[in-house]
């Protein structure tokens, strides 16, 4: 592959997190190239989503600092997250089931509408024309992930693993610098698995999106990320290329029991 | 429409370059191509495709295509490949386009043999496949592919962009203004146009040599029958290397004027004809049947007001709507009721269809259901059967307006001459008959006679009104042991008129009675099973429903019925079935590229299940290799049913 992993663009350092008398997350620390593919796995309970709500604002850990890109970030909340490139996709699947396709994707281009309310209802002059800006960007996702025939179909009439990639496309619509992926690949069958696979490759690619994922399926996360951070018990327990986390023996113990 | 062509002048309108510019002259702002670009309708105007077609034109010489070069087409219909196709046309060379959804493997053959060169291809998945057969390709030199998306990092010095091939042209047409021009009037009636590979249902695939007058001849033929105008669109999804679409969109858009419209992907095609509205439609019958069962589907579903009107309605134009399209007389009562039918049903279910501006649409390619054939015909659409081969340019036969009958595949068309052998197969002659097989004279000669007639290979015979009735092919058509005639074809259409029967293949020729494979239709059967309450995990579950053997059998005994009531055919009622549990796929090689079945093939790979159903068994276990589209493979297993059907006594005919 011929795109070239650049400098830190979010940094964790020492990250905790409680609910309570509940630790989900003891000081980790770990950091995000610039367009890596950047896997967090785990067994459930991990953490992993939890890490994941840290980096987008929607948890604010106790202790422990993050770098974006270089500068601290102090406070957090999801929207900010948002207008500075930071997109994700959810677990289970949020979207307006009753909604179409395209409308759904286009929720995702809300952060970058410039006129205001009235106008945009009233689809008066400039709200007209940055609409049809906007729509052609989505109509790009659309093709992107070809999903050209359910153009505008309701998102609730379609199968899990379209669902799955719309809400991709919802992701991708804000053009995000970092795209989080709840497990992508839940409950998909091997072709649609293979599917989603080939989309965060391309988007990756294409567009140099830095991409953090939550994976269960090893085969997956072993294929097409960069770097693996694994986690047990809110804890870090291995850091490094898939190869090298493969072969760590603490990975393995909280995988497979510690009879192995 | 020009007017007839005239061979004889040297600057007549008789080669499909000639006809591109002269249309880009009179008519230069005329729509000519549309096709769908991030959900918005593009249209090029005639101008438009001859500036493009003459830029491709260009880059291929510049890239060393030279007059009589073979040029591969691989892809979806695209706009850039119909262009390209003029484009080699324009130098003297041969477009031959490939089934796009062929493995590399399949491919290989047809490349080595058309020793192609050149080919312009679809996107990256076909690059793909080229690169990897390269090797066993010494003379392919350079490959375009018309979409860019995911090529960023292919750098081989042979791969082109379509857009990059098109500036190569515009600068080369700019230093030699006069090259294009000159190749084009080269250009000769006589010469080899299209090269269509014949799908290969038995043996290696033979690469059938049309010339520009052939395909010509054959188009003004059909446009003259059908008063087809430069006014209309087509929508253009099947594939281009099947002799029906270069005929009906390449060759008759060209000889009159008519806008090609691409559907965005093979998945949109049924809401890009709703948008389209094309006025002159061409699909295989199961396009119709699935888009009938479609619309039955939907009609269990609706509220009982609406499902008492549609029949109410479908009742009247089963009863009157084929002779009011045929123009023949009916009483006042029945034409006031199917014009209010025409209010509430049939004019929005055409609609819902996208056949609301239909002139005249067309099937061919497999037998329809009569059923079929008269409920579309009924609400309005002028629904037609045509006749012909890759050899004859898909012109023998073509039902003319109000001579339509659902069981012959009409008259011959302007030009035909049509004999019928001693042997019932049908002999077929004129303008539109293939040059020659390429590179093979042994098959030329055993296909056309000494009178020049070209040996169809089909058994039928004309009627009272001369017009064709096919049977099936001369060589499938075999004897049961007592000597009664065995037509398979004629039963399995029989069959597969029934919406729950997808596919069926029959066995009986040397043995002593008729005993038949069948494969359901997954989307029928599976909401037939959903309304009662059967659950199911797949087609291999649902094939071993003991109620689904049930209700096939009681299809069966209904053919059987029909049968009985036909001397010629009454032995050949259908004794013994099974439900195959996997679906015959080309893939795995039962099913031609276009969907025919390979009737030896299947024999030799079930003979287990041939030999069941002829000793008697009640079940037989059976696994199967299978490929999956990506190219691995798996294996399903069933233990299959074979069930007994009844048969009826054959009734005399009537004196």
């Amino acid at each position: 592959m011929s795109r070239n992993i650049g400098d830190v663009i979010l940094d964790l350092q020492n990250i905790s997190l409680r609910f309570g008398g509940v630790k989900a997350l003891t000081d980790i620390s770990f950091n995000i190239r610039e367009h890596e593919v950047r896997a967090i796995i785990g067994p459930n309970g991990a953490g992993k989503s939890s890490m994941l709500n840290v980096i987008n604002g929607v948890y604010h850990p106790q202790d422990g600092k993050i770098f974006y890109r270089g500068v601290e970030r102090k406070k957090m909340e999801p929207h900010m997250a948002a207008s500075t490139g930071i997109a994700r996709t959810f677990q289970n699947i949020a979207l307006f089931k009753g909604m179409s396709v395209l409308d759904n994707i286009m929720t995702g281009r809300t952060l970058k509408m410039k006129s205001n309310m009235l106008l945009q209802a009233l689809w008066l002059g400039p709200a007209q024309k940055e609409e049809i800006a906007h729509r052609r960007k989505v109509e790009e996702i659309i093709d992107f992930l070809e999903i050209q025939h359910i153009r505008k179909t309701p998102v609730g009439r379609l199968p899990y693993g379209l669902q799955k990639r719309v809400d991709l496309g919802r992701a991708l619509a804000m053009e995000p610098q970092i795209l989080l992926l709840d497990e992508p690949m839940a409950g998909m069958n091997v072709e649609e698995k293979q599917d989603m696979c080939r989309f965060i490759l391309d988007v990756n690619d294409q567009f140099g999106t830095t991409i953090v994922l939550i994976e269960h399926d090893m085969g997956v996360v072993m294929d097409i990320s960069d770097r693996v951070v694994v986690l047990d018990y809110g804890k870090k327990i291995g850091d490094g290329l898939p190869d090298e986390v493969r072969a760590s023996p603490e990975v393995i113990k909280a995988y497979l029991g510690a009879g192995h | 429409m020009p007017t007839q062509v005239n061979f004889d002048s040297l600057d007549g309108l008789h080669t499909f370059p000639r006809l591109l510019f002269h249309h880009a002259k009179v008519r230069p702002n005329a729509p000519a191509m549309r096709e769908k670009h991030l959900g918005i309708w593009q249209t090029w105007s005639w101008s438009d495709v001859a500036e493009r077609v003459r830029a491709l034109a260009c880059g291929l010489a510049s890239l060393g295509f030279k007059r009589g070069d073979n040029l591969a087409i691989i892809g979806d219909n695209r706009p850039h490949l119909y262009m390209m196709m003029s484009a080699a046309q324009c130098l003297g060379g041969v477009p031959v386009p490939l089934y796009q959804d062929a493995v590399a493997a399949e491919m290989l053959f047809v490349l080595q043999d058309a020793g192609v060169r050149f080919a312009i291809v679809e996107d990256q998945e076909q690059v793909d496949k080229l690169l990897e057969i390269k090797e066993q390709l010494p003379s392919l030199a350079h490959i375009v592919y018309d979409d860019p998306r995911g090529m960023r990092h292919y750098n081989q010095p042979f791969l082109h962009d379509v857009h990059e091939l098109m500036e190569m042209g515009r600068i080369h047409d700019r230093n030699h203004s006069d090259f294009l021009n000159a190749e084009v009037e080269k250009g000769h009636y006589d010469d080899v146009s299209v090269m269509l590979y014949t799908s290969g249902t038995t043996g290696k695939p033979k690469g059938v040599c049309q010339t520009h007058a052939a395909f010509i001849a054959a188009a003004q033929g059909g446009a003259a029958v059908d008063k087809l105008s430069a006014e209309g669109d087509i929508l253009s999804y099947l594939p281009m290397a099947w002799v029906g679409d270069h005929l009906f969109s390449f060759a008759q858009s060209l000889v009159c004027g008519f806008t090609i419209n691409c559907p965005e992907s093979g998945e949109t095609v049924m809401t890009d004809l709703r948008e389209i509205g094309p006025t002159y439609y061409f699909a295989p019958p199961r396009v119709f049947e699935s888009l009938l069962t479609s619309v039955q589907i939907r009609m269990e579903d609706a509220g009982k007001f609406k499902q008492r009107m549609f029949e109410h309605f479908m009742a009247v134009a089963k009863r009157c709507g084929g002779d009011i399209l045929d123009g023949k007389s009916v009483s006042s009562g029945d034409r006031f009721q199917y014009w209010l039918g025409n209010l509430l049903i049939y004019g929005p279910l055409r609609n819902v269809l996208g056949m609301s501006r239909i002139k005249v649409a067309y099937t061919a390619g497999a037998a329809i259901g009569p059923e079929l054939f008269s409920f579309y015909r009924s609400i309005g659409i002028n629904l037609k059967q045509l006749y012909g081969q890759t050899e004859t340019c898909a012109y023998v036969c073509l039902q003319p307006d109000g001579q339509v009958k659902s069981d012959t595949v009409g008259a011959p068309a302007p030009g035909v001459e049509i004999k019928i052998a001693d042997n019932g197969e049908v002999l077929v002659k004129g303008a539109m008959l293939l040059k020659e097989y390429y590179k093979r004279p042994d098959a030329t000669a055993e296909s056309i006679n000494a009178d020049g007639y070209f040996l169809t290979g089909d058994a039928g015979f004309l009627d009272e009104d001369g017009h064709l009735k096919i049977i099936d092919r001369a060589k499938d058509v075999g004897k049961l042991k007592n000597g009664a005639m065995f037509a398979p074809n004629y039963i399995e259409n029989k069959l597969k008129f029934f919406q729950f029967v997808k596919e069926a293949v029959c066995f009986g020729h040397d043995r002593d009675m008729v005993c038949a494979f069948i494969n359901i239709d997954v989307g029928a059967v599976g909401n037939w099973a959903e309304r009662r309450n059967i659950a199911y995990s797949g087609y291999t579950d649902l094939a071993g429903k003991p109620q689904v053997l049930e209700m096939i059998k009681s299809c069966i005994e209904e053919v059987n019925a029909s049968l009985a009531h036909d001397s010629m055919v009454a032995d050949s009622q259908v004794h013994r079935f099974l439900v195959l549990h996997k679906e015959l796929d080309p893939d795995d090689d039962e099913l031609t590229r276009t969907r025919k079945v390979r009737r030896n093939f299947i024999a030799e790979k079930y003979k287990v299940l041939i030999d069941a159903l002829y000793e008697g068994k009640g079940n037989q276990y059976i696994e199967t290799e299978v490929k999956f589209e990506d190219g691995r493979r798996g294996k399903v297993s069933a233990d299959l049913k074979i069930i007994d059907v009844k048969t009826f006594p054959i009734a005399k005919k009537a004196a």
